[in-house]
């Protein structure tokens, strides 16, 4: 974006233009697009057609019907409980920067009049780790599904758990596992949709549960990241290693789903998971 | 006297737990099972030597054993990849939690790794996965499991096998979210901060104690080998099999609630 501001020779004061009309570069054409322009086009670059981050509010807009979302625990907050260094401090800084408690938001909506339970992870939130309000809100909401026999939906993106709260945020892992299971238990519907990035404890726990598990295009997944592979195996790693595409193709997630279509394809799976009792159709 | 109330150091716990001359998954399997026969694969795709597997008897009770193994010499070391495992341990280990299940036959967890090997393969043969099938499988599991960590409890991958009745925690023994190296790299792009990262990240047996996250410590011998480990393991011996004839006896429905109940109260908020 450097380059736009630095150009004076058309005297347009980027600037103060980017105040009133927040811009974006696309990370992969590198064009520069109005926020809101990406925001009402589902956070597609409008040139090359690669998905932005999505803020986890849009994204509840984009799935759900309008009005029908009623977020749950939406006050609950982290605390530094294991007084790990600076870990307060960086909970106020994403508080402030991204408008969110923490790096998941849970609730219960409707998708073309069906109700679901779901649960959205925000990156912009210290890499949407998972410490014990991530795990707590998650498997608070699993229980109220498997309770109300809703269907789950929850997307995924984790830089994995949360290291300032140490092996509480490991133990999320196990937590998440066991409510999953309840709801499986009941027979009830759990869709995983991977996004950019899932990564780690969150991969290696509930992003791998669904009964059916979709990816958006080109999004990383994996369970360790790709710098600590590379160092480990002093190689260099494949084209396109822990990109969707590659899971896929290695058996590892049921569909890449483009998220304009994400919405119709998740009510139409909750459609094709409407009991059939054997009576006239 | 003085030295007992000395509160003991967390990075000299993680060099105990990782000291070379100190006992791996198989010195157990020698010293605490009787009649051990090894059951190899994931029938999927390899066997990992990193994690072994068998049945055994305990004090006369047949058990399905399941221990992490980082090798004695350097040479064995290396053939079991440092008891790091790929998927096809985690999915080894569930065939046989599964083949348990069926025969209602306790299982025995031992828990030693660095954590779940990152590479390319282990990446495509999808890590993650098995392990979530992992912790998933043995959230309902219908037979009672017991773990102990012996060494290094790392992340994920020392997690997969946690999720049991009874998790205890030798005394020098370590389980921790992430290596202080790992988490100093990325904290602070510096590993060579992990001494002091280790005293922040809370992964000493008196800290999970102190959480409510393990059941009991078993005090290790002050010279800590394979040689001088049979008083260790006498009293872990009694512990496993007195947790056996208690958890048995549970109806099966009754196991499974009780221990799902166990870990959910872990919120930690």
């Amino acid at each position: 974006m450097k380059h736009i501001f630095q150009d004076k020779s058309n005297g347009i004061n980027y600037r103060r233009l980017e105040n009133i009309a927040p811009i974006i570069e696309c990370s992969s054409c590198g064009r520069n697009v109005l926020e809101e322009l990406a925001r009402t086009n589902s956070s597609i670059c409008p040139f090359c057609g690669n998905d932005f981050r999505m803020k986890a509010h849009d994204r509840m807009e984009q799935i759900l019907d309008n009005g029908s979302f009623k977020e749950t625990n939406k006050s609950m907050s982290s605390v530094d409980k294991l007084h790990f260094p600076d870990y307060t401090k960086k909970l106020n800084k994403y508080k402030k920067s991204s408008g969110l408690k923490e790096a998941v938001v849970t609730g219960i909506g409707a998708i073309d009049g069906r109700k679901v339970a779901i649960a959205i992870m925000d990156a912009q939130f210290m890499m949407g780790s998972m410490g014990t309000v991530v795990g707590q809100k998650i498997v608070s909401l699993t229980e109220h599904a498997t309770k109300n026999k809703l269907p789950l939906i929850i997307f995924c993106a984790s830089g994995g758990a949360r290291m300032q709260e140490g092996v509480l945020s490991l133990m999320q892992m196990s937590r998440c596992s066991i409510a999953l299971n309840r709801h499986s238990e009941k027979g009830l519907l759990y869709i995983s949709v991977l996004t950019h990035p899932t990564t780690g404890g969150v991969t290696a726990s509930f992003a791998m549960q669904g009964d059916i598990i979709l990816a958006e295009p080109g999004a990383l997944i994996g369970f360790a990241g790709p710098r600590v592979i590379e160092q480990t195996v002093k190689q260099e790693l494949p084209d396109g290693f822990q990109r969707s595409e590659h899971l896929i193709e290695h058996g590892m997630i049921d569909n890449i789903i483009l998220r304009r279509n994400m919405k119709y394809t998740l009510s139409h799976l909750l459609k094709l998971h409407t009991p059939f009792d054997g009576g006239a159709l | 006297m003085k030295q007992e109330i000395i509160k003991k150091d967390a990075w000299d716990i993680v060099m105990k737990a990782r000291a070379n001359n100190r006992p791996v998954g198989r010195h157990y399997i020698d010293a605490m099972f009787d009649e051990f026969i090894e059951l190899h694969g994931d029938r999927l795709y390899g066997d990992d030597r990193a994690l072994i597997g068998g049945l055994a008897t305990l004090d006369g009770i047949p058990v399905t054993v399941i221990a992490q193994h980082k090798g004695s010499s350097l040479e064995e070391r290396v053939s079991v990849n440092f008891g790091m495992a790929h998927p096809e341990g985690y999915r080894k280990s569930m065939r046989l939690m599964k083949q348990a299940e069926k025969f209602h036959r306790p299982v025995i967890c031992i828990i030693d790794t660095n954590g779940a090997y990152p590479g390319i393969g282990a990446e495509e043969r999808g890590q993650g996965t098995a392990i979530a099938d992992n912790l998933f499988q043995l959230s309902s599991l219908k037979t009672p499991v017991i773990s102990i960590i012996i060494g290094e409890g790392g992340s994920g991958g020392a997690l997969a096998l946690s999720l049991g009745d009874h998790l205890i925690m030798l005394e020098n023994s370590i389980f921790s979210v992430i290596t202080p190296e790992g988490c100093a790299t990325i904290l602070y792009k510096d590993a060579s901060k992990a001494e002091e990262v280790a005293r922040h990240l809370k992964l000493t047996s008196d800290d999970l104690m102190g959480f409510g996250l393990i059941d009991s410590i078993i005090k290790e011998p002050k010279e800590f080998t394979k040689d001088t480990m049979s008083d260790l393991v006498s009293v872990l011996k009694k512990e496993i099999v007195e947790k056996i004839y208690e958890l048995i006896k549970l109806d099966t429905d009754e196991l499974v609630i009780r221990r799902q109940e166990k870990h959910l109260a872990n919120a930690g908020v």
